[in-house]
């Protein structure tokens, strides 16, 4: 093989830290699961959580064969190339201008691919057939996560117009956000919505769900500078400022409302937190991400408020805690972005309006393309296979239909089916 | 006086609830149970383990209810707990001895009349 053992331009710092970060994010994918998990019915924890699993199984394919080169091979101004395809050229070499070995950043953005696919289930989860999902899976880690990565990481045409976009406001929060409000719009209402109360099951799930989540962005944001430069670490501070202060203002707002602090409303403040500094971690200062979680955590609590009074069941809130937190961390880098801070460009209140329009174009090209693309993909799927689960599965919660298994077995009258039996034994169709 | 008993699949529990409601029954225990009636056992597989579930979960309905209010009871049981399909539950009708109302010391049919707010 024709790989040079080591690249002068290789940092070994670097690498180490963007090894760590890479297993960080990854691990935001269970704890995704987890705390989505904990926000469903007990009758359909598997399958939510198996929704996060199988992103990983089918994203990191896709990502690997296509997605990877489609978003980072080339500057096309919609589409990168099909150099890397099936990891082609991907190797110890450094990408142009980068400290660490292509294959570091080839993983380190797989996890994005991951996570992002993940986030788009809890639009859909108890009621969608696990099959259907991971058909659609695949397709929109190419077809939406990888076109968008393109756009504003991989040299496509917002990132070559200026917009900046630290670890994925437009690709991850944007593109999750507004595809789960058309995946909610085309797959359904779950059949009881509306009509029932239908409660988070595990409140401590979903706590520790979102604390784990808080831990691993700081490899998501940390790592997006691909260095342990200033870049790197301002936002990797800004992690631990603008979560804080989201949680503080949704604790003054559940105050306000309901004269009570809660702890789902607690663990979506994190998360709300961690999506506002998304885009704006290495750009803006500490001062202005404290401000960044008082003030963006507003438009979300609003927007969580209401959504439920609505006849769209986007079930684990999606649009308020990424896309609409994305929507607003990419506006308020065009305000506050300093380049005594970032190096790269100034906002707003620092004389340079047009940083201002470059983040709006961001704003209103992703949230559509997100948004239309996922709607007709959805379409398509269900022309050729059921979207959801039957009434009657669906009522009897999809872990033992779709899985055979549940989350909480008691084992008591359960029979032990003796292999040597050599019975086939084919699940009934009317459990519970 | 009767004491109504009704076992129902959980899924169907908040309808006989609501099925209770219109029917003015509103005092009511439920608890989770697990049973055997009869339906079609599913089968399960946690790693190499494979299992038939005997038992299924069901929610027991208790309502303590005077003489006239046994038929609305058992008409709403079924209204909100039907399906069609093998596991609907089963309906238990027994005759009770006595009913005390502990805050009042009230008994029998008033004291499993609900109190008019």
């Amino acid at each position: 093989m024709g790989f040079p053992i080591v690249t002068a331009q290789i940092d070994t710092g670097d690498t180490a830290w963007m090894l760590a970060a890479t297993a960080l994010v990854l691990m935001m994918t269970p704890a995704l699961g987890l705390f989505y998990a904990g926000l469903v019915r007990s009758k359909n924890t598997l399958n939510t959580f198996m929704m996060s699993i199988a992103a990983i199984a089918v994203a990191t394919v896709t990502w690997a064969l296509i997605g990877y080169s489609l978003a980072f091979d080339g500057d096309g101004s919609i589409i990168g190339g099909l150099g890397n395809f099936a990891m082609q050229g991907v190797d110890f070499a450094p990408r142009e201008g980068m400290t660490i070995p292509h294959l570091v950043f080839f993983a380190f953005q797989a996890t994005f691919c991951i996570i992002t696919t993940a986030l788009v289930s809890g639009a859909v989860v108890e009621r969608m057939r696990f099959g259907a999902f991971l058909v659609f899976a695949a397709l929109w880690s190419v077809l939406v996560y990888a076109v968008l990565a393109h756009w504003a990481f991989g040299g496509g045409w917002l990132i070559a117009g200026g917009t900046l976009d630290f670890a994925g406001g437009v690709p991850v929060e944007m593109a999750s956000g507004f595809s789960a409000l058309a995946a909610a719009l085309v797959v359904g209402a779950r059949k009881d919505y509306g009509r029932q109360a239908l409660l988070p099951h595990n409140a401590v799930y979903v706590l520790l769900g979102a604390g784990l989540l808080w831990f691993g962005w700081f490899g998501f944001n940390g790592g997006s500078g691909f260095s342990t430069g200033d870049a790197s670490v301002l936002a990797f501070t800004n992690t631990l400022l603008t979560p804080a202060c989201a949680l503080v203002t949704w604790f003054a707002l559940d105050l306000i409302r309901g004269r009570k602090v809660t702890a789902i409303g607690a663990a979506t403040a994190i998360i709300v937190g961690c999506v506002l500094i998304t885009p704006a971690g290495g750009f803006i200062s500490p001062g202005w991400a404290i401000a960044l979680g008082f003030l963006g955590a507003l438009p979300c609590y609003a927007v969580i408020v209401w959504r439920p009074r609505t006849r769209v069941d986007e079930t684990l809130d999606v649009l308020a805690a990424h896309g609409i937190a994305g929507f607003t961390g990419i506006l308020f880098i065009g305000f506050v972005a300093q380049i005594g801070w970032n190096g790269v460009a100034d906002g707003l209140l620092y004389g340079n309006a047009a940083q201002l329009g470059d983040q709006a174009l961001a704003a209103l090209a992703a949230p559509a393309y997100a948004f239309g693309m996922t709607f007709v993909l959805l379409k398509l799927i269900g022309l050729v296979m059921p979207l959801r689960a039957s009434e009657h599965d669906e009522a009897v919660g999809m872990d033992v239909v779709q899985h055979g298994e549940e989350a909480y077995v008691t084992g008591e009258g359960a029979i032990l089916v003796a292999p040597a039996d050599g019975e086939v034994e084919v699940p009934v169709a009317n459990p519970v | 006086m009767r004491l109504v008993v009704g076992i129902v699949r959980p899924e169907k529990a908040n309808d006989v609830l609501e099925a209770l409601y219109r029917a003015e029954v509103r005092g009511v225990s439920i608890s989770r149970v697990q049973g055997h009636g009869g339906e079609l056992e599913r089968v399960e597989t946690y790693r190499g383990t494979t299992v038939k579930m005997g038992l299924a979960e069901k929610v027991r309905f208790e309502i303590a209810v005077s003489d006239d209010f046994v038929q609305p009871t058992i008409d709403a049981l079924c209204e909100g707990a039907r399906t069609g399909e093998v596991g609907d539950g089963k309906i238990f009708v027994l005759p009770l001895e006595r009913a005390v109302r502990i805050r009042t010391g009230e008994t029998d049919s008033g004291a499993v009349t609900p109190v008019r707010a």
